[in-house]
């Protein structure tokens, strides 16, 4: 079967269904009951938002053949209504290959469309299901190898805060975890002889959170700012299917901290490749965060249909 | 597109689109008596100092033993002349821990909610 249809077949009645579902109130901001997540920078957020990234600046590590990448990335993030929420990311790229002349341009447009399946206030609990879409000869495909292809990805996502813990481990109650999981299904097998095989793609990232522990848990006397920071680990993997890419995997590992304030984050991340397909040596990954729903809470910042 | 161009024209917006006063998801800030502390003595009340103004209508504040039962307290009020700042007024406390509930919402409506425990010593 041709991969696009097998794709629709997944995706049309998923946004079908999502688009059914009568929504309920959610807390936007990434909020669950105590817990506030933050955005973060590797892996998708568990939550719809009206939220910016702009710019994520990633000096990558060096990929196997040597080439050097520097990006520069958009992240636009807006709910439609309380529980419906679109994204539309674009990149540029400075690309840099031994012994060539380096290369500018944009790597690819995305959209992903998210659907909030719950909120557990309690139990500081959060997730949803969506469908990202990276597409086709928006970016230098020749230059700097942007798709001539299409992808479809449905994809859930999740968040669950530990302050339910019993309170005789207070230390362990700051921690919290969000987590995703995707399937890519491109939309050609193969361009010029390259296969583009189906995906699965699995992360998680491992937070800390001071401000809980200070306001939620203990006052230990933490000032500004370090009463808004999260040190976090965020992990990132993809692993090939098919198509000659069966059980290839990688990803990579980044250790960093963000600092959320009333109206923008600020996140810093080191990149370490986790085997040599996924690069060498250590990048690096800072990111500018707007929060458009304090910035803006009566225009941009509100659903554009709510009830 | 002009991508610096574009940035930049983005920066401009969003920095005059930041107000000046506060009207964000209000955070608490801190408590008097502090979050998770032991004090000596019963306290009279529990200040809860946010990073916002909040809403009196629509934010409150509640005690509890810390097994959950619900204490009686007078009204939660706002602090004369600080917007961001709740009394929640005690009844006399025995010697024990206590859980104080809170939600605001702050003035550009946005709601957070949150709890801690404080202990009185015996």
């Amino acid at each position: 079967m041709y991969p696009l249809r097998s794709a629709a077949l997944v995706a049309v009645p998923l946004a079908a269904a999502l688009a059914s579902i009568d929504p309920h109130p959610a807390a936007a901001h990434g909020f669950a009951g105590d817990r506030f997540f933050p955005a973060t920078l590797l892996t998708d957020d568990p939550f719809v938002a009206d939220e910016l990234s702009l710019p994520t600046f990633t000096r990558d590590p060096t990929a196997a053949d040597g080439t050097q990448t520097f990006d520069f990335d958009f992240d636009l993030s807006k709910r439609l209504t309380p529980d419906l929420g679109v994204t539309l990311s674009q990149g540029w790229q400075h690309l840099k290959a031994p012994g060539i002349p380096g290369v500018t341009g944009l790597t690819g447009f995305s959209a992903e469309l998210d659907y909030q399946l719950f909120t557990d206030g309690p139990h500081e609990a959060t997730a949803l299901v969506g469908l990202a879409s990276s597409w086709a000869h928006t970016g230098r495909v020749q230059a700097l190898g942007a798709d001539d292809f299409t992808t479809l990805s449905p994809l859930v996502n999740f968040g669950k805060g530990f302050g339910d813990l019993p309170e005789t481990l207070p230390w362990l109650r700051p921690i919290a975890v969000t987590g995703n999981l995707s399937l890519d299904f491109p939309t050609k097998t193969q361009s010029n002889g390259d296969p583009h095989p189906n995906n699965v793609n699995y992360g998680f990232a491992l937070e800390y959170s001071l401000e809980y522990l200070q306001h939620h848990v203990k006052d230990i006397g933490l000032g500004a700012p370090f009463d808004r920071m999260i040190p976090i680990v965020e992990a990132s993997f993809s692993t090939g299917l098919n198509r000659d890419a069966g059980g290839q995997t990688v990803g990579t590992i980044q250790p960093g901290i963000i600092w959320a304030g009333q109206y923008v984050q600020i996140g810093a991340e080191a990149i370490i490749p986790v085997n040599r397909a996924s690069g060498h040596g250590i990048g690096a990954m800072v990111q500018l965060h707007f929060y458009l729903d304090d910035i803006f809470p009566n225009s941009i910042g509100r659903p554009l249909f709510s009830r | 597109m002009n991508t610096p161009r574009f940035t930049l024209a983005l920066f401009a917006m969003l920095a005059v689109g930041i107000p000046a006063a506060g009207l964000a998801h209000a955070f608490l800030d801190h408590a008097v008596p502090a979050v998770g502390s032991t004090v000596a003595a019963a306290p009279k009340e529990v200040r809860l100092y946010f990073s916002e103004a909040v809403e009196p209508l629509f934010s409150g504040a509640e005690l509890a033993t810390a097994e959950g039962q619900a204490i009686a307290t007078a009204p939660v009020t706002v602090a004369p002349g600080d917007g961001a700042q709740l009394i929640l007024p005690l009844p006399p406390l025995h010697p024990g821990k206590y859980r104080v509930r809170w939600h605001v919402v702050s003035v550009d409506t946005h709601r957070t909610e949150g709890d801690f425990t404080f202990e009185i010593r015996p």
